[in-house]
């Protein structure tokens, strides 16, 4: 299972506010992982959740599969910034919580495959409070799959965890892709995040975003974070940052771009 | 090319919770404590060396004899298990009417808008001041006093409610929403197990109001109850018989609530929040 995303001359402005989005277009191919990298508070997670249906009265075009985004489906994942697991259920119960109640009957085996791919086989029963940060966003990481969509949404998913955990749920995020091949469209500020994960980094301008690059990374998996190529391309995506958040620096008036 | 880190299982973070606690036989012992210095005053203040005559203060020995004298001819069972009866439904009816509304309040703006400012009001009569009026309305007997106690159970499970459901992270109903579900699931899966600790609160409360209601409730014209026996003990100048009352009043109402206390324990075992030192 995996969609395509479509995203054709989208703006879009909250009320008494800039514009947040600006004529935004990208294109993401099925199985395909792309990053949306810019400096922060450009408007990065609300193109997320226009995606994910959570926000709307957009301009432009929104399209998975060849269908406008109206509502929130099961066909599309989205996996927060922080874990956001219900603390009253397990981690198994968790896991399972997009499932509707007739399916949720008949999904041990789901539950049992998804706790080993994102391992946490034998923590069905734990209860949020009892696991680390690595482990909760895991446990979200799960829960987000569990509907089979087509396409993951992940905003900042990992910034909120420890340097080496970040690898390694960045390592078990592409080990869980490959079997399952979704489409993976990720808002990072970290570069190497991006380098790491990404087939194309998407560079956002600041206020009203709108892309003003696209890096491709032609490397194999599993990547070598420290590789020669990987450093070259983390240089030029710096720069590039630097020149798309540039203006926010000294324009409109406001200083430091709050 | 360099090796991929090894994904290990942490261990899960242990959750402090129920450390510090002392032992179940010292926690009892300190609970009895006071209640034990408070009859031993009383024994000495009225028997050892009397301050008090027994018209005024009967002794413990006094009112133990009575209670046993009362519960012996059967009265005692008979007003008890009357005045379990009353708060029992009243209880029941004012918690799940305001289940309902608290939910519907909480929920909208604009039904808060149309019905909070008149249920404030309607919280701020005093419970004596509904006797007359809910007498004039259904006469005499049980139904006057249940609705009374049913009012007076209502308003703590309604404000602890709608606040505990204004509290809930709007990032967890936010989940809901990702995946779709109905406002009536968005309820019963989110909203509500969010604001479970607060409902219980109220519940424990409103069961407490239903007790303090109830003696009002059973100055309605009773022939039953452990109000009723307050009344007949000042009427024939008998404080022993009112001290059973009170005390038994005193008995059931901390006895109700540790029970919706063990409730609330296994209810609210996810929570993670500061126990107290």
């Amino acid at each position: 299972m995996s969609s395509t995303i479509r995203i054709e001359h989208v703006s879009k402005s909250f009320e008494a506010g800039k514009p947040v989005l600006r004529d935004l277009n990208l294109e993401i191919r099925p199985s395909e992982i792309v990053s949306l990298l810019g400096p922060s508070g450009c408007g990065k997670s609300t193109l997320l959740r226009l995606l994910s249906g959570l926000e709307r009265d957009h301009e432009g075009h929104l399209l998975i599969d060849g269908q406008e985004v109206l509502a929130p489906t099961r066909a599309v994942g989205l996996m927060f910034q922080e874990p956001r697991l219900l603390p009253w259920l397990t981690v198994r119960n968790n896991i399972l919580f997009g499932l509707n109640a007739r399916d949720r009957r008949q999904a041990d085996g789901l539950a049992q495959e998804l706790m080993e791919q994102v391992q946490l086989s034998g923590c069905a029963d734990l209860l949020p409070r009892q696991l680390s940060g690595g482990m909760a966003q895991r446990v979200a990481l799960a829960r987000a799959l569990a509907t089979e969509p087509g396409v993951l949404l992940l905003d900042e998913p990992f910034s909120a965890v420890d340097a080496l955990t970040r690898m390694r749920l960045q390592e078990l995020l592409l080990s869980v892709w490959q079997r399952r091949r979704f489409t993976m469209l990720l808002v990072t500020h970290d570069i190497d995040e991006a380098l790491y994960l990404s087939d194309r980094v998407a560079v956002l301008s600041g206020r009203p975003a709108t892309v003003r690059e696209i890096v491709h990374v032609d490397l194999p998996r599993p990547r070598d974070r420290r590789a020669a190529e990987m450093l070259r391309l983390r240089a030029y995506l710096l720069e590039a940052l630097r020149i798309a958040g540039a203006p926010q620096l000294t324009g409109y008036g406001t200083p430091f771009g709050v | 090319m360099q090796p991929n880190l090894p994904v290990v299982r942490s261990a899960p973070v242990s959750s402090g919770k129920a450390s510090r606690q002392p032992a179940r036989g010292k926690q009892i012992a300190l609970a009895l404590s006071v209640p034990l210095v408070l009859i031993a005053a009383w024994f000495v203040t009225t028997e050892a060396a009397p301050l008090f005559r027994p018209n005024q203060l009967p002794s413990p020995t006094q009112v133990l004899h009575t209670a046993a004298e009362l519960a012996a001819g059967g009265d005692l069972t008979r007003h008890v298990s009357a005045s379990i009866g009353r708060v029992l439904s009243g209880f029941i009816i004012g918690a799940s009417l305001a289940l309902l509304v608290a939910v519907a309040v909480g929920l909208s703006k604009t039904v808060e808008r149309a019905f909070d400012p008149t249920l404030q009001a309607v919280r701020n009569v005093p419970s004596l001041a509904w006797v007359p009026f809910l007498l004039l309305w259904m006469g005499i007997g049980e139904t006057p006093r249940i609705t009374l106690i049913a009012i007076g159970a209502f308003f703590p499970v309604y404000v602890n409610l709608v606040s505990g459901i204004r509290n809930v992270d709007r990032k967890l109903v936010e989940v809901g929403y990702v995946f779709g579900l109905s406002r009536a699931d968005l309820v019963r899966r989110i909203i509500v197990p969010a604001a479970l600790p607060y409902l219980l609160t109220g519940l424990r409360v409103g069961l407490g109001q239903a007790w303090l209601f109830l003696v009002a409730a059973e100055l309605i014209a009773s022939v039953s109850g452990l109000g009723f026996m307050l009344i007949d003990g000042q009427n024939n100048a008998r404080p022993d018989i009112m001290l059973v009352a009170i005390l038994t009043l005193a008995l059931l109402g901390k006895l109700s609530d540790s029970l919706l206390r063990a409730v609330e324990r296994r209810a609210l075992a996810w929570t993670d929040t500061f126990q107290g030192r």
